[in-house]
């Protein structure tokens, strides 16, 4: 199965992937950061998935974070920011 | 998403959670417009599970599953006492209100599935000699002691099913 994430335009920075929901006010922090700095990135809402997509989603979250918190945000499939952390966002970005 | 909600459904559950708080000895978040998509998320739940979910957690939409999610979670009082905030935030401390302390995304306490499970089966049965079990109300903390527990929380109004045998 694979995710469908909806794309946000902006500076190539690599693969730039969040995990939110689409009640969260810390995930729409989150990306309101990602769009200011003008960072090219994907965005999923896993609360509108449903059934067997919204399982496969909260596993592949849970590989990056064992307590699938959110905002989840994953860079080139290596660093994971949880939570809305500015500061460490804007320097892993930079 | 949900951008028909009308704002006047929103405006007047958040003064209704402001009042109860208030009355309660609560804080809402001073941040209005912060605070308003939260409210506008408890609504969205309300509406998509029939119960209200933190709007800063996933649910399972399974009521019995997200019991100490359901806003005001379990957690917001420890929250409140370590951070200055619920999860979400929809709650302070009166040093967050007061600017004394800054406001922060925090961790989530909630306990992963396998250590809630762990922590049930470590859990050792205490028998009493109390004429009464003490019930605790897992969202405000409030103790009584009577054959089951209230209907409704007579301090904070959480449901039945917020409580626990405490002794």
């Amino acid at each position: 199965m694979e995710l469908i994430f909806e794309l946000v335009k902006g500076k190539n920075k690599g693969d730039i992937k969040l995990y939110a929901l689409s009640t969260c006010a810390w995930c729409e922090k989150t990306k309101d950061l990602l769009k200011e700095l003008g960072i090219e990135f994907k965005f999923i809402y896993v609360d509108l998935l449903q059934g067997d997509t919204k399982q496969y989603a909260i596993d592949e979250v849970r590989k990056y974070n064992k307590n699938c918190s959110f905002p989840t945000l994953v860079i080139n499939n290596d660093k994971t920011i949880v939570g809305f952390k500015a500061t460490e966002i804007k320097e892993a970005l930079s | 998403m949900y951008e028909d909600m009308p704002e006047d459904r929103i405006n007047k559950f958040y003064e209704k959670l402001k009042k109860d708080a208030e009355a309660g000895g609560y804080q809402l978040n001073p941040d209005t417009n912060f605070t308003k998509k939260l409210v506008k998320g408890l609504l969205v739940n309300q509406d998509r599970y029939s119960y209200q979910a933190c709007p800063c957690r996933i649910s399972s939409g399974v009521k019995d599953e997200d019991l100490d999610i359901i806003c005001p979670c379990d957690y917001r009082d420890s929250d409140l006492e370590e951070y200055g905030t619920c999860y979400c935030a929809l709650y302070v401390s009166q040093d967050v209100l007061n600017g004394k302390k800054e406001l922060v995304s925090i961790p989530d306490r909630r306990l992963t599935e396998k250590e809630k499970i762990k922590q049930k089966e470590s859990k050792i049965e205490i028998t009493s000699s109390l004429k009464y079990p003490i019930w605790r109300c897992k969202v405000c903390g409030y103790l009584c002691a009577r054959d089951g527990p209230p209907e409704i929380c007579p301090i904070c109004k959480a449901k039945k099913d917020r409580f626990e045998k405490f002794l």
